[in-house]
């Protein structure tokens, strides 16, 4: 069982002197980003004050011992997803991921008789990217549909599937409706038609244990600051004969065996075939304390722990007059509402107003709206180190919605 | 107006240009300058219309969907520059942005948009407040520098 009194204190964020509009800070904005642990920021203060160096260039023990400290960072992911080191690829967050495996694979293979398969509750970096595709392959996008609820469904995934899709790309997790989706499933239906699933993990890898080969994902992909790390680093995860296959999108020193004046050049292996040019260190070196501290907190615990609040969020929020909850089966610690007659970003500021965070808008998921059929949505998002408490801040707070030009005025 | 208001019927302003706008529709021909207000931040996406005839705003209207404030601060903005030389409304233009942004500002022009006064309490609201502002000055200066030529 998880101690979320004890957890606080880890973050230096929470330490109850952060202040907004004039009231401690709640923050329900987790799908966006996270707060970081001391000993995240430890880590990266460290790396300038006691051990910055370059990594890959040079002969001595400093530059040595960074080498060794990135591939000890690989292997802390790869007992996070239980992959191989050789199968971890850094980029700077899942939208890198993302692209890099859309230009690097899809562009190089997918043709005009291919089809690549979203949902509309993807996040635009799990579909701007394969539009790229579109535009310039000629391959077609297409929907899967979902059910009633907005829940995506290993039976519309099959009857979706036709004889030119070559691509499924879905979110494990998605950002607006935080169903689980079920994707072992999903990967059984789609290998068996030699189907590729690219599974965009930024909402899931943070909260839920995931075994990518149980679940034999072909390609995965999050960013490290929604799990407690810093900006700018992410993760592929790929099955290394596919990252074998596929080209790197940017091309420098790091990453080529060797070149010559015919503009013949052979590049090394992956993972470092896709790292080229100085690494975001601070960044690696960040997500691996991120990494090892949840994993010692344990993923069955925050599982664990953020279900029940769910629970408990739903039970009270239910009890607001006027609320529309979008998304209350629900898995992950996202919540989508609205209140009738207000519109969403107003209760947002509403919110503010109270020092509570939480989002209004279309959470990147545009096409979306056609679902809901809200042009805008709040999100109230949860963590492991969210209380009862903070969740009764934002209840309290909806209930005097009403008056909610009092942003402006109070 | 304007005359000292209480933050009740501030709040009464505002809600009423937010439940009825008048200004809020489809232009009356197609003659309208229009520009479209996309924000990336937030979910308003209007479209200022401006009727222009020798210098004179005809007709000033917008279409769309926006917050409360972004939908009543423009269509308070459409009444404002109604039957105003284009002269006249950046002039208006200005004070509004003077008055969002904490500076000094003429509030005889601005009549009811004084509601605004405090929507820097919500710095994150300010493009709200101003989206529809920003379309109509781009207009009025396109026309300025039409009639320069």
């Amino acid at each position: 069982m998880l101690d979320v009194k004890k957890i606080r204190q880890d973050f230096p964020m929470l330490d109850g002197n952060k202040i907004m509009q004039g009231h401690k800070l709640v923050y329900l904005d987790n799908a966006s980003t996270t707060f970081k642990p001391k000993c995240v920021l430890d880590a990266i203060a460290n790396y300038y004050q006691n051990e910055t160096s370059n990594s890959h260039r040079g002969d001595y023990d400093l530059c040595y011992n960074m080498d060794v400290k990135i591939e000890e960072t690989r292997h802390s992911v790869s007992r996070l997803l239980n992959c191989e080191n050789k199968e971890v690829v850094f980029t700077s967050g899942t939208s890198m991921s993302i692209n890099l495996i859309a230009y690097g694979y899809g562009m190089k293979y997918l043709t005009e008789n291919d089809e690549v398969l979203l949902t509309v509750a993807e996040h635009a970096s799990n579909v701007l990217p394969w539009f790229k595709v579109s535009e310039i392959k000629g391959t077609k996008i297409g929907y899967i549909p979902l059910d009633e609820s907005g829940r995506l469904t290993p039976e519309n995934v099959e009857k979706s599937i036709t004889k030119n899709t070559k691509i499924i790309a879905i979110a494990q997790v998605t950002n607006v409706l935080g169903y689980k989706v079920d994707i072992k499933a999903i990967t059984k239906i789609a290998h068996e038609h030699n189907i590729l699933v690219i599974v965009d993990g930024a909402q899931s890898v943070p909260h839920m244990k995931i075994d990518v080969k149980d679940l034999d994902i072909d390609f995965l992909s999050f960013s490290g600051h929604k799990m407690c790390g810093p900006t700018g680093v992410g993760v592929i995860y790929g099955k290394y004969h596919l990252l074998e296959m596929m080209d790197p999108l940017m091309s420098g020193g790091g990453m080529n065996a060797k070149f010559d004046m015919c503009g013949d050049v052979k590049y090394v292996n992956p993972p470092a075939k896709f790292e080229a040019g100085t690494l975001n260190i601070e960044g690696i070196l960040g997500l691996k304390a991120a990494v090892d501290y949840l994993l010692n907190i344990g993923f069955e615990n925050i599982e664990e722990y953020e279900h029940n609040l769910r629970q408990y969020a739903i039970s009270q929020l239910e009890t607001v007059p006027n609320i529309v909850i979008y998304n209350k089966e629900a898995e992950a610690g996202i919540i989508t509402f609205n209140i009738k007659g207000i519109f969403a970003q107003d209760l947002a500021t509403f919110l503010n107003s109270k020092g509570i965070a939480c989002r209004s808008g279309q959470h990147c998921a545009k096409i979306l709206i056609n679902y809901l059929k809200e042009v805008a949505t709040v999100r109230a998002s949860i963590y492991f180190y969210t209380t009862k408490e903070e969740i009764d801040a934002l209840v309290d707070a909806l209930r005097k919605s009403g008056d909610f030009l009092d942003a402006y005025f109070a | 107006m304007p005359i000292l208001l209480n933050p009740q019927m501030m709040r009464q302003i505002i809600m009423d240009h937010y439940d009825h706008p008048n200004n809020k529709r489809e232009p009356k021909h197609n003659n309208y300058l229009s520009i479209n207000m996309n924000s990336e931040n937030c979910i308003d996406d209007i479209t200022v219309f401006l009727d222009v005839k020798d210098d004179i705003v005809i007709d000033c209207c917008f279409t769309g969907v926006a917050c409360t404030i972004s939908t009543a601060s423009t269509d308070i903005m459409c009444d404002l520059v109604v039957n105003k030389s284009l002269k006249d409304a950046k002039y208006i233009i200005e004070q509004f942005e003077n008055m969002i942004h904490e500076l000094p500002y003429d509030e005889s022009v601005l009549d009811e948009a004084i509601v605004f006064m405090n929507t820097s309490k919500q710095a994150a609201r300010i493009k709200c407040a101003t989206i529809g502002w920003t379309a109509l000055d781009n207009m009025v200066c396109n026309c300025e520098k039409c009639q320069k030529k």
